[in-house]
């Protein structure tokens, strides 16, 4: 079995495979094409779960055991590149998550993107970004890793831009690409600063890989910049790129826009394959961040970016009227939390709600498409209403996804996994602050989460009111076909169960991920702040549910003729600036983009006063001196030639005319020559 | 006569007549012929030589000489063809007349 790590690469090459295939597809074989992608990606689940069963779990606290395989890449002079590709409990987990939840979307589209013109690029593209994502998690090396990174970025940039006929989309890919390059840059520059130190970027080597306990001790005895050991900076730089990728303050501009792309792809973006790539990056490198003489700079730097970014996006969440916008600010906000696991826990806190996120972040997405769907392309929860009637199963399942969202208590994924990282927070030795914030987002989540479920479920149903309705032809929602409710199912059941993987009583997760043993710790919840911090934070979800009710309850607010409550409750001027998402777009808008153009003005300023005025210096300049070139070309080069060529000629015609054509006259000249000849021969004595 | 002189002697004159002939001549079969007595001129030294060498018993110098008058039948053919060739082209036979390699 443990040879399956050499055939590892097919389950990013089977996508990938896939893609390729699609583009020379014929465009109308639309059944087959989703097929080929389906089943390609089904091939890749297969095979992750049996990679997931080959993964040795190791009964010995803090040891991980890791199916490592490394081969040289090319060679290039005396060294040579090796590249390689790894298994471990880290990556296992996710390979299994991502194909799986790739493999709902790729079925859920088959249904969502049905009378799409260019369906069969589509997948292409989906292959194509899935296919990334898988590369990434299996890469042993953190080049292959950025190869696959910027992959991901490109399928995210064509998938985010998939209708580009609107400008609002091609707005938007433009902005998630340039605005996770930025991210990139930090992260490449790591990456090039970790090979100058450590020589090597192969994770885990036998001992010799970057990740190493040998390249860590140099590492972190290093020095790096401001105060901080090379290994901290190194962590820094590395984080820029998963703050740009992961959507984290303040570079996470990009991900409200990127709901411009079809909502297959927002639900792939924010589950699987997009955003959880900066986390899986911090937790792979996360040996580098807690090696003992590193510093704890940059844990710290990670926790406080995400705690910010937990309550940031939870505050901007709460004022936003478009369906997948709600969803986007709380993956931002849910991806704060995971960061600030990462900084404060560990990797095993970070990953947990990575997958349980993933299963009802997809769930809801999907959801949020079949309501978009049935709705007929309507995303504005103010006009939605009374679907709890019309589509029951999307109303039950999405309930599920919003419920373990919010972490309801004791029976939904993200209850267990969040109250994880609070856990972790509240005993960070750093600062009360981001535990606090961590609490302040929980009880938000809750809020905007009913907010939204009673715009769009409770009710009755506004659509009728949208100006292009018309008595003739009335827009009547429907439910969506099973395709698209069949993932639902499946997800909305993941929803639920995968919390239990990893609760205080049987902690299977952190134990596979970390090592250790593993036992039924039926005392777990009554050991030291356990129990009340649950007991808290079920307050606090309880507490935000029951506001968000009393809120926007459908007995008392009528979203197209009341103010937000919120709004009238809150001095004047908040809730527009967190419908404005802080003024942050603005922000950029007026520094940066106007840096810029600043830049352009400056340049064409220069071109107009400065360039074209010096024009007719140049040309005369050019003129002066193609006058002494063509000077020194016709009297000093060409005179001397054509001189000596004349009196070559001249000679000859004098040599010339010797020759008479006579043959007499030369034989008399032959004659005379040999009859020299023979004189002077006797007249020096013969010899 | 058993002295070599008389017969270089003989033979140098009949080159030096063939020789005039050829570069006087204004008759292109004559000149020919001065060709013919030049090459007589070396048959006979030829011979001559080869009598009065020391090792005159083998037959060398008359097959040689054997030779070159098959040769020089040969070349006076060739010869008199390109005289003829001449003479339809130009209907002459002098050589002053052949001037168009003239430089």
């Amino acid at each position: 079995m443990n040879d399956l790590i050499s055939y590892i690469w097919l389950i990013p090459g089977l996508p990938i495979l896939a893609a390729l295939a699609l583009t020379f597809w014929p465009v109308a074989k639309r059944k087959g094409a989703a097929w080929l992608a389906i089943s390609a990606m089904a091939l890749s689940f297969v095979i992750s779960l049996f990679a997931f069963g080959a993964v040795p779990r190791s009964a010995e606290e803090g040891v991980v055991t890791r199916l490592i395989h490394n081969f040289t890449w090319f060679d290039v002079g005396t060294s040579s590149m090796r590249i390689g590709w790894i298994l471990d409990p880290l990556n296992v987990v996710m390979l299994v998550m991502v194909t799986f939840v790739s493999l709902l979307v790729f079925i859920y589209s088959m249904g969502y993107m049905e009378k799409d013109p260019r369906f069969v690029r589509f997948y292409a593209f989906l292959s194509l970004f899935a296919g990334a994502m898988l590369g990434l998690l299996i890469a042993n090396h953190l080049l292959v890793l950025f190869m696959c990174w910027e992959v991901v970025g490109l399928a995210s940039y064509l998938l985010i831009g998939f209708w580009f006929q609107k400008p609002s989309a091609a707005a938007a890919c433009k902005k998630a690409f340039i605005t996770t390059r930025i991210g990139d840059l930090g992260l490449f520059i790591g990456m090039v600063w970790l090979y100058g130190e450590a020589g090597t970027l192969l994770f885990y080597d036998a001992g010799q890989g970057c990740l190493e306990s040998s390249s860590l001790r140099l590492i972190a005895s290093l020095p790096g910049m401001a105060g901080m050991t090379a290994a901290a900076t190194i962590g820094c730089l590395l984080f820029f790129g998963a703050m740009g990728k992961s959507g984290q303050f303040p570079l996470h501009v990009w991900l409200p826009d990127a709901m411009e792309g079809p909502t297959p792809v927002s639900a792939l973006i924010h589950a699987a394959t997009m955003v959880a790539a900066g986390v899986f990056l911090m937790a792979r490198v996360h040996p580098l961040l807690t090696y003992p003489d590193a510093g704890t700079q940059a844990l710290s730097f990670i926790t406080w970016v995400g705690a910010i970014t937990a309550l940031i996006g939870a505050l901007a969440a709460c004022a936003q009227t478009d369906l997948k916008r709600i969803l986007a600010f709380s993956t931002i906000s849910q991806l704060g939390y995971m960061m600030l696991g990462l900084g404060t826990g560990g990797v095993a806190v970070a990953m947990f709600h990575l997958i349980t996120h993933a299963f009802f972040k997809a769930l809801l997405f999907l959801g949020a498409g079949s309501v978009i769907h049935g709705c007929h392309d309507e995303q504005d929860i103010r006009y939605m209403g009374g679907l709890r009637k019309i589509m029951p199963v999307t109303f039950a399942t999405y309930g599920v996804g919003m419920l373990a969202l919010a972490g309801f208590p004791l029976v939904t994924s993200g209850f267990w996994s969040k109250d994880e990282i609070l856990h972790a927070a509240a005993h960070w030795h750093g600062h009360p602050a981001p535990f606090i914030m961590a609490l302040v987002g929980a009880f938000l989540t809750a809020f905007y989460m009913t907010r939204q479920m009673c715009h769009v479920f409770f009710g009755k149903n506004r659509l009728q009111e949208r100006e292009n309705a018309s008595e003739e032809h009335p827009v009547v929602p429907h439910e969506s076909p099973a395709s698209m409710l069949m993932p639902l199912r499946i997800l909305a059941g993941l929803a639920i169960v995968a919390g239990f993987m990893g609760t205080p009583l049987f902690p299977w997760f952190q134990s596979f991920l970390e090592g250790g043993t593993l036992e039924w710790h039926g005392t777990a919840l009554f050991h030291g702040s356990t129990l009340g911090l649950l007991i808290g934070s079920s307050a606090l979800v309880l507490g935000g549910l029951i506001v968000g009710w009393w809120f926007y309850s459908s007995l008392v607010f009528d979203p197209l003729r009341d103010k937000d409550p919120l709004d009238e409750k809150l001095p004047a001027g908040w809730f527009a600036t967190l419908r404005a998402k802080f003024y942050l777009d603005e922000f950029y808008e007026s520094t940066v983009l106007e840096g810029a153009r600043l830049l352009a003005m400056g340049a064409a300023w220069l071109e107009r006063h400065v360039m074209i005025p010096m024009m007719p210096l140049f040309a005369f300049g050019t003129r002066i001196m193609s006058w002494i070139t063509r000077f020194w070309d016709e009297w000093v080069i060409n005179a001397s030639f054509d001189r000596s060529c004349k009196g070559i000629q001249n000679q000859s015609e004098r040599v010339s005319t010797a020759h008479t054509g006579n043959i007499q006259f030369y034989l008399q000249i032959v004659a005379l020559g040999f009859v020299l000849l023979a004189i002077i021969w006797i007249w020096g004595g013969g010899q | 006569m058993d002295t070599l002189i008389p017969y270089l002697l003989l033979s140098a004159g009949l080159f030096c007549v063939g020789l005039t002939g050829v570069m006087l001549r204004r008759n292109a079969i004559l000149i020919l012929a001065g060709v013919e007595l030049m090459l007589n001129a070396a048959n006979i030294n030829f011979v001559a030589f080869w009598r009065f060498h020391p090792g005159a018993d083998d037959m060398s110098g008359l097959v040689m000489v054997l030779f070159t008058i098959a040769i020089a039948a040969a070349e006076a053919a060739v010869g008199l063809a390109l005289v003829i060739s001449i003479f339809r082209h130009y209907r002459s036979t002098d050589p002053e007349i052949l001037e168009d390699l003239k430089g």
